[in-house]
């Protein structure tokens, strides 16, 4: 399967009054071809920074001080903000987290819709009226004739992510990502967002990747995770490896974390202890050191490379090293990986 | 919608009632009158003076009478420009405060907005910083130190371009800035915090991730939001502006109304004083309502004669 995107060694920095802030370390991910690509991990992991370092949308202070991403063979880091218009909204699109303030209050869902159409195609504004209307339908917009003369104030939440979304395929985008489009909406608008996004991705053949901090989210439509912390990558893996045998303890961690027998007997949550680490002067070793159980010496000095446990999984954790002590779970490998 | 228009004018017209009957009754409270002067008149004079134009009637009845002259538009007789009434002096001296004005403003517009973009856009660079400079200097200096030095350095110097009066295009410059500075200054800085304000919105990351040109996220998406505080200020300053000032018109001998403001003050000129007051709460009250209009076409979610919650 021919990969749709391939990072390599990206390394994001914000260069802030302060100090500065090393938000993305030096992580390398792929994407097959009509993937779903999640991307996990708690607040200030360098999820987000990722995406908008693929967008070339990471703001100042911020830059991208290493590393190549490679979008169908082409450098997107090495393109100049001309060049990387034409890819942003028409081969990769993103769609945020924030419907209610993520769309402009001061123009029509119409307007905002035809402006992107028309960015990128030869349409004339007739013909992108058409195509927004399409676009309003595909999406799941009741009466898109009436609405799409409407302002955003107009829409629900769901709605307006609806109609973002709308702008996000308008130009059939080959990448789609969604940086984390649930978490602001409520639970069962939740789920028809993401099986919109599951169909539309099928009817324009595109891939995603899609940023969350919420486990249900990507066991719902991912086919592979990458774990973040600390903006380097714990572990990657296929989704049912995992959920079945996650081989870092901070997967662990987050996996004991999520609440189960929501309606049955109570049942304490086990948290991870500690809070994430500071990226202003990130520990030298692992990340995860200071909050890990099973942290050894080796841990905090020297950050473990990704251990290749099998074909589709792959953890950053000392513990599959043949000299470590022995964590059941854990499996030990021949020889470090990359 | 007319509704909504009736009721604004409604409230307008008893707003600028209001305002004429408090000036008219805290004008008499001022002691001195028109006639008064340094060496006294003769009694007789003034009472003759004061029976020419009725103000020997009882206060109350001065007053109905006024009103009576307003509601037809008829300010009554100036009692210091011998011969013209209220409504001459206006006519004879808004034009040219009104065109002077005109320029002003449009200094104030098509250079102020500007430059308060293209700060916000290059923000703590070079560029910023000088036309930051420039604006506390705008604010701060006061409009008689620009006209001296504009007639000092430039039109003195300049044989084409006329120190005094309105008698050729290029007049109008001189005073035009002088008249402007402040709020030249005032919209660019107001714009400038605006703007930054809205570039931080959600919604222009959306622009840009969208991929529309920047020309296209700063002209369209951002401008439009970054509006609203300077339509706010901008309406109300374009009244200010039109009806002139003294100080300008003064320097630059232009015949305007903005010395009647000072004038009449100082001269008891009792129906110039109202019919000023007036006549610039009108033009006040006329450029609220535009600010009203222009908010409801900038901000869908501002409906013109909607209550909240509807």
């Amino acid at each position: 399967m021919s990969k749709i995107l391939e990072v390599k060694n990206l390394r994001t920095t914000f260069f802030t009054h302060l100090g500065e802030v090393q938000a993305v370390r030096g992580i390398s991910f792929d994407l097959d071809e009509g993937g779903i690509l999640g991307i996990v991990g708690e607040s200030g992991s360098g999820k987000s920074v990722t995406s908008l370092s693929i967008m070339g949308l990471v703001d100042e202070p911020g830059k991208i001080v290493e590393g190549e991403i490679f979008f169908q063979g082409t450098d997107l880091t090495k393109l100049d903000h001309k060049d990387m218009m034409q890819f942003r909204g028409n081969e990769i699109s993103m769609i945020f987290q924030d419907p209610m303030t993520s769309i402009n209050p001061a123009f029509t869902i119409g307007n905002q819709l035809r402006e992107v159409i028309m960015a990128h195609s030869d349409l004339n504004k007739d013909q992108a009226h058409e195509r927004a209307l399409e676009l309003l339908k595909m999406v799941g917009i009741p009466d898109p004739e009436s609405r799409i003369k409407n302002f955003p104030y107009q829409f629900s939440g769901g709605m307006r992510q609806r109609a973002l979304i709308a702008m996000a395929i308008a130009n059939n985008p080959k990448l789609l990502i969604a940086d984390e489009p649930t978490t602001a909406l409520d639970v069962t608008i939740q789920a028809q967002i993401l099986e919109l996004m599951r169909d539309l991705k099928d009817k324009i053949n595109s891939s995603v990747i899609l940023i969350t901090h919420d486990l249900g989210v990507i066991s719902e439509i991912c086919d592979k995770v990458i774990v973040m912390y600390g903006g380097m990558i714990m572990e990657k893996a296929d989704i049912k490896n995992l959920f079945a045998h996650p081989q870092h303890p901070y997967t662990r961690g987050l996996l004991l974390s999520i609440p189960t027998n929501v309606t049955g007997k109570k049942k304490r949550l086990i948290p991870i202890e500690g809070s994430p680490p500071d990226l202003m002067d990130p520990p030298s070793g692992c990340p995860f050191s200071p909050r890990c159980p099973h942290a050894m010496e080796i841990c905090l000095k020297k950050a473990a490379p990704l251990f290749k446990i099998s074909e589709t999984q792959e953890a950053s954790c000392w513990l599959h090293h043949q000299d470590a002590p022995e964590v059941s779970g854990m499996v030990k490998v021949e020889g470090e990986q990359s | 919608m007319i509704g909504y228009y009736l009721k604004r004018i409604v409230s307008a017209l008893f707003t600028l009632f209001i305002i004429a009957t408090l000036t008219f009754f805290m004008m008499r409270a001022i002691p001195g009158g028109p006639f008064t002067r340094e060496k006294p008149l003769p009694p007789q004079i003034i009472a003759q003076l004061n029976a020419k134009y009725n103000l020997d009637d009882p206060v109350i009845v001065q007053y109905f009478n006024y009103m009576k002259g307003i509601a037809t538009f008829d300010l009554g007789p100036s009692f210091k420009e011998l011969g013209l009434t209220v409504n001459d002096l206006i006519r004879q001296g808004f034009p040219g405060s009104m065109k002077v004005g005109f320029v002003a403003v449009m200094f104030i517009i098509l250079f102020g907005i500007p430059l308060g973009i293209i700060s916000a856009l290059k923000q703590n660079k070079a560029i910023d910083h000088v036309v930051m400079v420039m604006a506390t200097i705008g604010v701060t200096v006061p409009s008689f130190v620009v006209a001296t030095l504009y007639i000092y350095f430039i039109s003195s110097r300049i044989s084409w371009i006329p120190i005094t009066g309105l008698s050729n295009p290029l007049a109008y410059i001189g005073p035009a800035i002088a008249l402007s500075g402040y709020s030249l200054s005032y919209v660019a800085r107001l714009t400038r915090s605006s703007m930054l304000e809205v570039l931080r919105q959600d919604y222009i990351r959306t622009a840009r991730a969208n991929g529309l040109s920047e020309f296209r996220v700063i002209g369209k998406h951002a401008l439009k939001n970054a509006m609203i505080p300077v339509i706010t200020y901008v309406g109300p300053m374009i009244a200010a502006i039109l009806t002139g000032s003294f100080v300008v018109e003064r320097i630059f001998s232009i015949n305007g109304i903005g010395r009647y403001f000072v004038e009449s003050v100082n001269n008891r000129d009792y129906t110039v004083i109202i019919g000023m007051t007036v006549f610039y709460s009108a033009l006040y009250i006329v450029m609220v309502l535009l600010v009203d209009i222009g908010y409801s076409l900038i901000d869908p979610r501002i409906k013109l004669g909607r209550k909240s919650g509807d």
